[in-house]
């Protein structure tokens, strides 16, 4: 493996919210993301998957210092990025950006394309021609030079979700964080925007933490997979290994509960039909978080956390009866 | 086949929009039966929603709407609207996206399914809560009798999306018209739900109509498809030869343009949907077809036979023969 861009330590967020029990307010705790390590390489895509709940996006809040983790290091090109000062963190900042799920909410309705695209060139200080840099910016996105002097409102979604990468590029970051860039979009769209994720890393080289509930989609881009639940790193490795040979038993059910597009394989399929939903984050299970759902827990799996441990086909997973 | 329970001729929805007439549905059939799980697939914009909303006569005044839909043996097109909200909820029901916005937030859940017993059955208070205390268990909700005191903030998107389905089902209907009922929800959950979809079809011979634009869980649940583009019905067929040689370009680009385990480049289908408010005289897919041809403009083309699917694409066969690929 090359060398690392980015390595998140024990990342914990914990979120204080106040809830009313009848006429009292209480403090509670919502633990979001607790205790998440991993690697990023030079060139490489880490992708998260994970149902609603699960952390993901805090973990892209976290690596782009959109909030502060309650314990735990982002280290990124081997500078720790909360001990940077605050003119430090903006110079930074042109070396990680961030592409959001929302294509329409993303976008300033009041502020030309062109002028959205070019913000980070001024918040930055950039020297040179704007306007040049934002033609090539529109080109290397795959739309036309003259769409700079159009609104958000005249493009479709995938054009506008085009927009936002053009303006995630625009400083040449090593790292692009994408938070479900592509679930807005229809599935005829989607492959289009995907395939300018791969060319422009083959072109740019640049780093992408893709994070998606569609496991399809990440099987698709990802070199590593990592799979969270309820705030944890359940399953972590090459895509190959994690898809192939899963040995959580949560990433097992999570892979037989996508839908295949082909009916033969579908009818064929031996499905594990998990019960229930994912428990709330504000008081999760004991020991392992997913014991509740799962068809294989025991008294150990309440008692004691299982830890990520090796397994023989090279991933990372932390349960106490791996399949 | 049994006779079709839902029948829907030419049906055609017009808007009247400032910027002109929105054509959202031009000329579909379709047809259901009794026991059977008919898929309805299209992007955005498709009119896959609208032409059920049609036959549930729920769209605005402002839509025109015109052609057949009988349901039973009864024309609802034009149908007073008494006798249709007689039949809503009792012969043909439909359950949406976003569950919360079918429930009403002050009322107990069980409270909810008895009124929708109530509205048209003659049946007692004590009989009606019971029946929906059995709904409840039927949906797979553990602990109904509890659960059925409780309001619908308590209950997570997955159980509302089951007492959504409860309710649909209350009267026992011919017709479940699904519109992306799974959409929202996680995989694991949207797996349980459609095994409850599955569950109603096959306990009542329920006619099911699924509407989503996930060609997967067409695939895991449905017998025949339909897949819809620009307003009308462009293939149909049992899911098998749909997904193994479809003959119509679009639902080829669909299911390229998805990930697939081993494909190193995706194929998306290039350009837009037409605008609607000036649809083309010729096949709405032709402008984004790597296939068209000057005729494929001239007139809109009708669904035909062609093997065991319907198609509306002129070229099928010369496509089909020419072996153009599909992963």
């Amino acid at each position: 493996m090359s060398e690392p861009i980015l390595q998140v330590h024990q990342l914990v967020k914990n979120f204080e919210i106040r809830a009313s029990r009848g006429a009292r307010k209480v403090k509670r705790v919502v633990q979001a993301v607790s205790g998440v390590s991993f690697t990023v390489s030079k060139g490489q895509t880490l992708g998260i998957v994970g149902e609603s709940g699960s952390g993901k996006t805090t973990v892209a809040r976290l690596i782009m210092q959109l909030c502060a983790p309650t314990s735990g290091s982002v280290t990124f090109e081997g500078r720790d990025l909360a001990a940077l000062k605050f003119e430090e963190m903006r110079q930074l900042r042109r070396r990680i950006q961030i592409v959001f799920q929302d294509p329409f909410a993303s976008l300033d309705p009041k502020m030309t394309v062109g002028a959205s695209i070019a913000e980070p060139l001024v918040v930055q200080r950039e020297p040179g021609n704007h306007e040049e840099r934002v033609t090539e910016l529109l080109n290397l996105v795959g739309l036309a030079p003259d769409h700079a002097r159009r609104f958000p409102h005249e493009f479709s979604g995938g054009q506008r979700q085009r927009v936002g990468i053009a303006r995630a590029l625009a400083l040449n970051p090593a790292l692009i964080v994408l938070d479900e860039p592509v679930s807005a979009l229809d599935v005829s769209i989607q492959a289009g925007v995907i395939n300018l994720f791969d060319d422009l890393q083959k072109r740019l080289g640049m780093s992408y933490v893709f994070i998606a509930h569609d496991l399809s989609v990440v099987r698709h881009i990802a070199d590593q997979v990592a799979v969270m639940y309820l705030g944890k790193i359940v399953e972590i490795g090459p895509k190959q290994t994690v898809y192939e040979h899963p040995t959580h038993p949560y990433t097992v059910a999570l892979l037989s509960a996508v839908p295949v597009p082909n009916p033969s394989v579908e009818r064929a399929r031996q499905r594990i039909m998990l019960e229930g939903e994912v428990p709330s984050p504000v008081n999760p299970p004991s020991g392992c978080r997913f014991r509740t759902r799962c068809w294989k827990a025991t008294d150990l799996c309440a008692q004691e956390e299982p830890r990520l441990v090796q397994r023989p086909t090279g991933q990372l997973s932390a349960c106490h009866f791996p399949e | 086949m049994s006779d079709p329970v839902l029948l829907i001729r030419d049906l055609r929805v017009t808007f009247d929009t400032p910027l002109g007439e929105l054509h959202a549905v031009r000329g579909v059939d379709f047809d259901v039966s009794s026991g059977e799980l008919i898929g309805v697939v299209g992007e955005s914009g498709s009119g896959k929603s609208v032409t059920f909303l049609a036959a549930m006569g729920l769209l605005p005044p402002r839509a025109k709407v015109t052609g057949s839909v009988i349901l039973d043996g009864e024309e609802l097109i034009g149908a007073n609207p008494r006798r249709l909200r007689s039949i809503r909820g009792r012969l043909m029901s439909m359950i949406f996206q976003d569950p919360l916005s079918a429930l009403n937030p002050v009322h107990r859940i069980g409270d909810q399914i008895s009124e929708m017993l109530q509205s048209h059955q003659k049946i007692s208070n004590r009989d009606a809560a019971t029946k929906s205390v059995e709904l409840l268990d039927l949906v797979g909700i553990p602990q109904p009798g509890d659960r059925a005191r409780q309001y619908p903030h308590e209950f997570s998107g997955g159980m509302r999306q089951r007492v959504v389905i409860a309710m649909a089902i209350a009267n026992n209907p011919k017709v479940l018209i699904a519109d992306e009922p799974t959409t929202a929800l996680d995989v694991t959950v949207q797996a349980q739900i459609l095994e409850v979809i599955q569950r109603v079809q096959e306990k009542f011979g329920t006619a099911v109509v699924l509407i989503t634009h996930d060609l997967g869980v067409i695939a895991r649940v449905a017998s025949r498809v339909n897949v819809m583009y620009a307003g009308r019905n462009v293939e149909s067929g049992i899911v098998d030869s749909l997904f193994d040689h479809p003959s119509h370009p679009y639902t080829r680009g669909l299911l390229n343009s998805l990930p697939r385990v081993g494909s190193e480049r995706l194929e998306p289908i290039t350009g837009f949907p037409p605008n609607m408010l000036r649809p083309p005289i010729g096949c709405g897919f032709s402008p984004r077809c790597q296939f068209s041809q000057p005729a494929c403009d001239a007139k809109l083309p009708e669904l035909r036979s062609f093997g065991d699917l319907q198609t509306a694409c002129i070229r099928a066969e010369e496509i089909v023969v020419s072996g153009a690929p599909v992963r």
